[in-house]
């Protein structure tokens, strides 16, 4: 099992994240996420809803998010079940950030089909800028964590930043991709390489050459 | 080598976009009313005829499974289609290039494997980090609804039918059949015990099938060309195209898609620019992604890659995700990187398993470092079996494997690691 976090102090996070609730907009798709279940299994929400809510905090506090624990016991009332239970799902699932975490949350994938291909490399860009694995920087910038296969093994080795996955990776495009974002930039997502497009082998495909350039219909050669 | 007009999957990299009409215009969505009318009984003999196996990694028989659900829902009692979208394996990334760059295909193969086994509705649940491909999946559905091809009437065949994306949030475990299903309950995914089969009481205790994204993705295909030409690729007990991932240490990693049985050598030549540094310096292979054991470098090469090929060199196809180390490779290091993998994702639920798996990733560590006694090479494999087979689910089962097979093919590595240590002197003390 993964290991557990260190649940922050709870008088703070309450003074804090006590008030939270959902903006005018979150609202709506909460609405629109508990109407996707049954009548009576509105539980069946319960992760959309702390991906939303995660995703308001984060957009509160500049960062990817976080749950705090009156945040968990908004959503476990929204949904008229009770806090433990949701709190069960907010610490099962990796994805829910416990403590808080910084602006970019840069997630290094250490798996086996990465670590053939150099994972250790882009580790070792990101500790090279002063990140430590499980912290996030003093600056408030990065939080480094090691996650485990991300299913993007033949664009290996890649970070997960936030939303967008960076594939195909060493150690100068590591550097590059966090310079960038650092600066306030995006970077391209996707692969690094110059002459990849997506899971294709490097330098163009060998099978279906016609799609490269036009949307082929092969039925007309069934 | 597979004929391009012969590959189901033609936009697999992405190079056309991905929206309904692109789709259309590929053959997607073409008068799936037709393919409707045929039946709800000849749809699922079509399939069992054409021999496709679930593409999941268990490979049990989609159309035999599709006929354990109820010939009659009750009201009550509606049947699901609950579709795995959970790819989480390592060295598995096929689904994620299915639903990013050909999601109708997916969404089309819902709604025919839904009307077959006459369920009232499909969930597809995809793995949390795939946040991108999500939100095509999303979109794509949405255009569906738009387009009246899902909802009531679902493209006019008098079907009703609906499509509901429920994305995870990170746990590998949520891949299983019953952890998936208790996830959709809003639980934490812990495998239940079966029976009950999810065919019987699975989600909210209805009727469920599971099935994988690739094995409802061929669906509609597999109905226009027909059962025979599916049949057609591939031996006898291993039918039809799938879905090639090849990672690791070749000169160019991919996805592919050939046909069942391709020998490895090929498969490897044709797409991947062969080994790193030539096939004299291949080591190791695992072949089905990381709960399948490794195959050495001699028995693998002409290796046919289908179920019963890789079984007979004592593997197995699993997602058929090969997973390729050349001499390089600290092997012991890449097994034990694969057992941290299980005791981070092991649900906690079975104590051999919450236990076994920390248990033996620090074996693992210690025998990757020499740190260790040669007799612990046989307690490790000891514990591997106590694990193995006694747990609910079998992530149990796929936390030993990979040791065993290591064991078994590379054991004297393991003990020069220890006699180079100092352990030897020990042991012969």
């Amino acid at each position: 099992m993964a290991d557990a976090p260190n649940i922050p102090d709870e008088a703070e996070t309450r003074a804090r994240w006590g008030a939270f609730a959902w903006t005018a907009e979150n609202a709506e798709k909460a609405k629109a996420v508990i109407a996707r279940y049954p009548a009576g299994r509105q539980r069946s929400a319960v992760m959309p809803l702390l991906d939303l809510a995660q995703r308001q905090v984060g957009a509160e506090t500049q960062t990817q998010g976080w749950l705090p624990v009156p945040v968990i016991e908004y959503v476990a009332a929204a949904l008229d079940m009770p806090f433990i239970r949701a709190y069960e799902v907010a610490t099962f699932y990796t994805m829910y950030n416990l403590v808080p975490v910084g602006r970019y949350h840069v997630q290094v994938c250490g798996t086996t089909p990465c670590l053939l291909r150099g994972s250790d490399d882009v580790m070792a860009a990101c500790k090279n800028r002063g990140m430590v694995k499980g912290k996030t920087t003093p600056d408030g910038l990065f939080t480094l964590t090691e996650v485990e296969c991300m299913g993007t093994c033949t664009n290996a080795p890649m970070v997960q930043i936030n939303d967008d996955n960076y594939e195909d990776l060493d150690y100068d495009s590591t550097v590059r991709i966090l310079d960038a974002l650092a600066a306030g930039e995006l970077p391209k997502a996707g692969t690094q390489l110059a002459n990849r497009h997506t899971s294709e082998p490097d330098g163009g495909p060998t099978t279906l050459k016609e799609m490269v350039s036009s949307n082929h219909d092969y039925r007309k050669e069934w | 080598m597979l004929a391009d007009k012969d590959r189901i999957f033609t936009n697999l990299y992405g190079f056309q976009p991905w929206n309904l009409k692109s789709a259309q215009a590929r053959g997607d969505w073409d008068n799936t009313r037709d393919l409707m009318k045929r039946g709800q009984d000849a749809i699922i003999e079509e399939i069992k005829a054409s021999g496709l196996r679930g593409r999941g990694g268990a490979g049990f028989p989609t159309g035999l499974k599709w006929s354990f659900m109820p010939k009659e829902p009750r009201a009550d009692r509606p049947s699901f289609l609950v579709i795995n979208a959970d790819e989480s394996e390592p060295g598995s990334c096929k689904d994620r290039e299915i639903i990013r760059h050909d999601p109708h295909k997916l969404i089309e193969g819902a709604l025919i494997a839904g009307f077959a086994m006459r369920a009232r509705a499909a969930y597809i649940y995809i793995r949390g980090e795939f946040i991108r491909e999500a939100e095509t999946l999303f979109a794509a559905v949405q255009e569906a609804y738009d387009a009246g091809l899902l909802g009531k009437n679902a493209a006019k065949s008098g079907y009703d039918f609906d499509v509901f994306v429920h994305r995870g949030a990170g746990a590998y475990i949520c891949g299983e059949e019953t952890a998936m299903i208790e996830s959709l309950e809003g639980k934490k995914g812990q495998p239940r015990l079966k029976p009950p089969f999810p065919a019987g009481a699975g989600l909210y205790g209805c009727p469920t099938t599971v099935n994988n994204v690739e094995s409802i993705a061929v669906v509609p295909t597999i109905l226009r060309r027909g059962a025979p030409w599916f049949a057609s690729f591939g031996r006898e007990n291993n039918k039809g195209t799938k879905l090639f991932q090849i990672s690791g240490h070749v000169e160019r990693p991919c996805v592919v898609e050939e046909e069942m049985g391709i020998p490895f050598r090929e498969l490897i030549d044709k797409h991947c620019g062969g080994i790193r540094g030539g096939w004299d310096n291949l080591l190791a292979v695992i072949p089905g992604g990381s709960s399948v054991p490794l195959v050495p470098a001699a028995e693998i090469m002409d290796a046919p890659m289908d179920f019963d090929g890789l079984k007979a060199v004592g593997s197995g196809l699993g997602t058929a995700a090969a997973i390729v180390m050349d001499k390089s490779t600290d092997v012991v290091q890449a097994i034990s990187r694969i057992s941290y993998f299980y005791k981070h994702e092991s649900c906690g639920q079975c104590t051999p398993c919450r236990e076994g798996t920390g248990w033996m990733w620090r074996v693992m560590e210690r025998l990757r470092t020499g740190d260790a006694d040669i007799s612990e090479i046989d307690t490790l494999f000891d514990v591997t079996k106590q694990v193995e087979g006694h747990t609910i689910c079998a992530l149990g089962d796929a936390a030993a494997w990979p040791i065993q097979g290591l064991i078994k093919h590379f054991r004297p590595e393991i003990e020069r690691r220890i006699r180079e240590n100092g352990g030897a002197l020990e042991a012969a003390e």
